[in-house]
């Protein structure tokens, strides 16, 4: 069996627990407007990896993403391809394609072989297209489709004269056609609901697929999608049961969570190594993975509730890692569990370095921009930007004797009113992490001064980073808020106002099921709301990209 | 489709791919190539260049703007290091960005109100797209590049170039992909003797007609926002069929042109390090310069930094940006000494790359004679993010369409007149430009030839 066909096989078992009974209690929504998204760099990889294996090397670079309502997912459906961009991608199927149909690999992933090397083959031509092209176009070609690629195969393996290398320019034409680039949504009517329109079945096995794995549908997704299955409830949910108990579910969480987080954001950073002499490339890696593994560890592992992310003292550790908390750490390479005792100052995801670091400016923290992460991040609030003319002097000036604390120098700074507002809501949080420098190590001084490290969010009062982390961990909003991130990022644009009722169901199911993420996610994959397609003159799609905006 | 009609097409690719060999000489877009190559070859003008010249962090006040309005104008401090192209450079001071009750988004709002003639509602929008793409759509149309976007930061991200909020042209960031983009093995050089088409390049662009020809199908059914992003990929595949099929056809010989040597280094991971900034700039200068003399483009759009000036000196991350605005100033000085020091490296840099384009003869005189280049900051007085008197520069004369070496004050008016003066010099049928307050339709007539 060669890889094509072998690609996605999914863990046997099916978690007890998981086995749908559907949503009888989902309320009426009205769904929203198709989206049609541009693949990420991450999803183009995983998906060549996934078909052709992770041998095949993929050189070139692609266009920058678009963040958007707080995520790259939403930004994914209003970007498009520049000259510069589709030049990239030229050269990458390109690539791409002459590995697959190379001496090395053209047995593996051809699968068939051609009756001389010499001439057009249609036979084989035709198979290896119809397969790898369902993988790449999420649904199999149209007899057009198929058609074109035996004719671009045909007229260049005659132009050549080898049919590997005309094979390989009819393959480079699907790596770089939109129907592979652009998930393109499908809408049709919904026979179940008369008037009402939904996505068609390869569509839902692509929502399916990227939310949950972060790549295209393998072959027994879309044979569901083919035959019907997925369009009844009980099909749908074994599908989902399925994905969800694959150990891809992993992949499809990091990549949630690394969009949520920001942490495309890492790309730009940097830090002034003279203060800072232990940030390095190695750290910041080992930074964000430290993150995504206590995440994915404490929320699909632990099957853990998601507001204990914020509280919880265990994580894990890398050598290089230890060197800047400060603690002992045994395996010379890779990872270990670590878990910081009850009374260190660091607990949950907001006293690690990767929250730290990035939402801070290269010399020293800043509980401003800490502060905004934290309510735009992990609430969901907008903070406006500040006015253009403000005098940042007092606030910069690190070594001023009379400020010696930012807690000191702010509260002088943000004396103006028009300042005040916005200070008031973002600093003291971001003051109560002040414990912690720009790169993330604890310091429980600043210029000789002990860091008073408690203030207030929204109401509840904290001492210090450890009761902040539990001040986050009972504000109703830190829930609503990932409730609200994920289902954007799974649908790939913000919840519309005929879908607040169903917003609304999902943040008190997610309470119910003890804030666990798997329940969660299965909840919305097997809904009927998420496939639901408003018709255009409801859906109001000015309006939905407007509040995305 | 039924097997009849699958013949037909593979009859017709085929009979394409092989009759296109035979007839080698005949262009394949004859629509651009008689333009291009006949023009040239009979002895019509050179073709006129457009670009931009990008820095973030403005320049000091006081320490920049000329005393004289005018020819013959003063060259202070901070733009004196300009003085050996006084003549071909003129000096706009005065023009403001007009925000109307808009935020005014730092760092963002100046270098989109001169690029786009609107003030932008927020950080990640754009009212109208940058000029560069229109002046492109006119004047870059039959070339390899339809423009070319480069920083010298290494970071794909410092690029002013938009054709919507969502479609940012990216910029190159290593002078070695650069390269090799635009003098790699895809280059024909219009001086070689002889001239063999690829038969794999016209394979490949019938792999890329292919893609165009299902356009209908692909629109079909898409609200208007995914249709034209879908037509803006159309649109970039198109762009990539022309470039191949410029290669498929023997180029018409350009005196000035000379294929460079690769760079012996480049720098490809992003750095905003001062020095390794300017030893990108320096290479890509270079290989623009010559793109532009073999006419691979005629846009092009060059940012030295980024908005925020990440520059920074060796060994430390204190940026230019972050000096703006927490460097005391110097009572003595009465300026930013450390902050002024990138200022003075931001200046030779311009300084580098109208000396790449002077560099370059061509017909009576230089390539920087065919260009216009606008050269421009985001702010003006970075410390409060001044959108006053934003430092604008015009480097050459385009052909002979405008006049240079001049001191120009705006007393107040909008930027959008040097941008609408701009794009009428360069043949754009335009009589206003610019919303909202900044909506004008007066010229900087002391300019225009």
């Amino acid at each position: 069996m060669n890889r094509v066909l072998k690609f996605g096989v999914a863990a046997a078992f099916v978690l007890g627990t998981l086995v749908s009974c559907g949503n009888n209690d989902e309320p009426q929504s009205s769904g929203g407007p198709i989206v049609v998204r541009r693949l990420t760099q991450e999803q183009y990889q995983t998906i060549i990896a996934d078909i052709f294996g992770a041998d095949i090397k993929i050189g070139g670079r692609f266009e920058p993403d678009l963040r958007k309502s707080g995520l790259l997912a939403i930004g994914a459906g209003e970007v498009s391809v520049t000259p510069a961009g589709f030049e990239q991608y030229d050269s990458m199927a390109r690539g791409a394609a002459g590995q697959i149909v190379d001496e090395q690999h053209r047995d593996m992933l051809i699968g068939c072989k051609p009756a001389s090397v010499k001439a057009p083959d249609e036979t084989c031509a035709k198979s290896f297209y119809s397969k790898v092209g369902r993988l790449l176009y999420r649904r199999p070609l149209t007899a057009d489709e198929l058609n074109a690629q035996l004719a671009i195969a045909d007229a260049a393996t005659v132009k050549l004269g080898n049919f590997y290398t005309g094979l390989a320019m009819g393959l480079t034409g699907m790596l770089e056609a939109p129907q592979f680039l652009f998930r393109r949504e499908v809408a049709e009517a919904d026979p179940d609901n008369a008037g009402q329109q939904r996505l068609n079945a390869f569509s839902k096995a692509t929502r399916l697929s990227f939310f949950l794995w972060n790549t295209t549908p393998d072959d027994e997704l879309l044979t569901a999608a083919e035959n019907g299955d997925l369009n009844s409830s009980r099909g749908l949910a074994r599908q989902a049961d399925r994905l969800m108990a694959s150990p891809r579910l992993t992949a499809g969480a990091r990549a949630f969570f690394n969009d949520m987080m920001g942490f495309d954001a890492f790309a730009d950073l940097s830090k002034d190594t003279t203060i800072y002499p232990k940030f390095t490339n190695a750290v910041i890696a080992d930074a964000q993975e430290q993150t995504l593994r206590t995440i994915t560890d404490h929320l699909l592992v632990a099957k853990g509730d998601y507001r204990d992310l914020f509280t919880t003292r265990k994580t894990f550790m890398t050598p290089l890692l230890g060197t800047i908390y400060r603690v002992p750490v045994e395996t010379h390479e890779g990872w270990e569990a670590h878990e910081f005792p009850a009374d260190d100052p660091r607990a949950g995801l907001l006293t690690q370095i990767s929250f730290l670091s990035l939402h801070s400016t290269p010399g020293r923290s800043s509980p401003t921009i800490r502060g905004k992460a934290l309510r735009e991040v992990l609430l969901c609030e907008k903070v406006p930007d500040p006015p253009g003319n403000v005098n940042f002097n007092l606030v910069q000036d690190t070594k001023n004797p009379q400020y010696r604390t930012a807690r000191a120098r702010l509260s002088a700074h943000a004396i103006q009113a028009t300042c005040k507002g916005c200070h008031r809501l973002i600093d003291p949080m971001g003051l109560g992490l002040e414990q912690f420098d720009s790169l993330g190590e604890y310091r429980p001084t600043e210029n000789e001064t002990p860091i008073d490290a408690s203030g207030e969010l929204d109401g509840v009062k904290f001492t210090d980073a450890a009761s902040l982390g539990r001040a986050l961990h009972d504000n109703p909003a830190t829930a609503s808020c990932l409730v609200n991130r994920l289902y954007a990022y799974a649908a790939g644009r913000a919840a519309g106002k005929g879908e607040a009722d169903w917003m609304k169901y999902l943040d008190t199911s997610f309470a119910a099921d003890g804030y666990r993420l798997p329940a969660l996610m299965h909840r919305i994959v097997t809904s009927e709301a998420f496939y639901r397609i408003a018709a255009p003159e409801t859906a109001a799609v000015s309006s939905t990209k407007e509040s995305a905006q | 489709m039924n097997s009849n009609a699958r013949m037909n097409r593979r009859t017709i690719l085929r009979g394409m791919l092989g009759g296109a060999a035979v007839s080698m000489g005949m262009p394949l877009l004859d629509c651009f190539l008689n333009t291009n190559g006949t023009a040239l070859a009979s002895g019509a003008p050179l073709p006129v260049r457009f670009g931009t010249w990008f820095w973030g962090c403005g320049l000091n006040p006081g320490r920049w703007i000329p005393q004289k309005i005018g020819t013959d104008y003063d060259m202070p401090a901070e733009i004196k290091v300009l003085a050996p192209y006084k003549d071909r450079l003129s000096v706009f001071s005065g023009f403001k960005a007009i925000v109307d009750g808009k935020p005014a988004v730092v760092h963002y709002t100046g270098s989109m109100s001169i690029l786009t003639g609107s003030a932008p509602k927020d950080m990640q929008s754009v009212e109208a797209p940058t000029m560069d793409t229109f002046i492109s759509d006119a004047i870059g149309s039959t070339t390899r590049f339809r423009s070319l976007e480069l920083a010298a930061t290494g970071n794909p991200r410092d690029s002013n170039s938009r054709r919507s909020s969502s479609v940012i042209n990216p910029a190159e960031g290593s002078p070695l992909a650069f390269y090799t983009r635009l003098f790699g093995p895809d280059f024909k050089d219009p001086n070689a003797a002889d001239f063999v088409p690829d038969p794999a390049v016209m394979v490949r662009q019938s792999v890329l007609s292919a893609v165009t020809e299902q356009r209908q199908t692909i629109l079909a059914g898409l609200g208007s926002a995914d249709k034209a992003r879908m037509d803006q990929y159309f649109t970039s595949v198109r762009q990539l069929e022309q470039q191949l099929a410029l290669q498929l056809q023997k180029p018409a010989p350009l005196e000035a042109c000379t294929k460079p040597g690769q760079p012996s280094w480049s720098e490809t991971k992003e750095n905003t390090q001062i020095d390794v900034v300017t030893a990108n700039h320096k290479l890509m200068a270079g290989l623009l310069a010559q793109a532009l003399a073999c006419d691979q483009t005629r846009v092009f759009n060059m940012a030295f930094g980024d908005a925020t000036s990440s520059l920074r000196k060796a060994g430390s991350t204190v940026t230019h940006h972050q000096l703006t605005h927490e460097e005391p100033i110097d009572e003595k000085l009465g300026y930013q000494p450390e902050a002024t020091f990138f200022v003075d490296r931001i200046m030779e840099g311009l300084l580098t790359m109208v000396t790449a384009l002077d560099s370059v003869k061509e017909g009576d005189g230089t390539l920087l004679d065919h260009t216009l280049m606008l050269a421009h900051s985001e702010c003006s007085y970075a410390k409060i993010h001044s959108l006053e008197t934003l430092p604008m520069f015009i480097a050459g004369r385009a052909g002979g369409k405008i006049k240079s070496g001049l001191h120009i004050d705006g007393n107040g008016d909008s930027v959008t007149r040097v941008g609408l003066t701009i794009q009428q010099a360069l043949g754009l049928p335009l009589n206003k430009w610019g919303t909202g307050s900044m909506e004008t339709s007066k010229t900087v007539g002391e300019i225009m030839a």
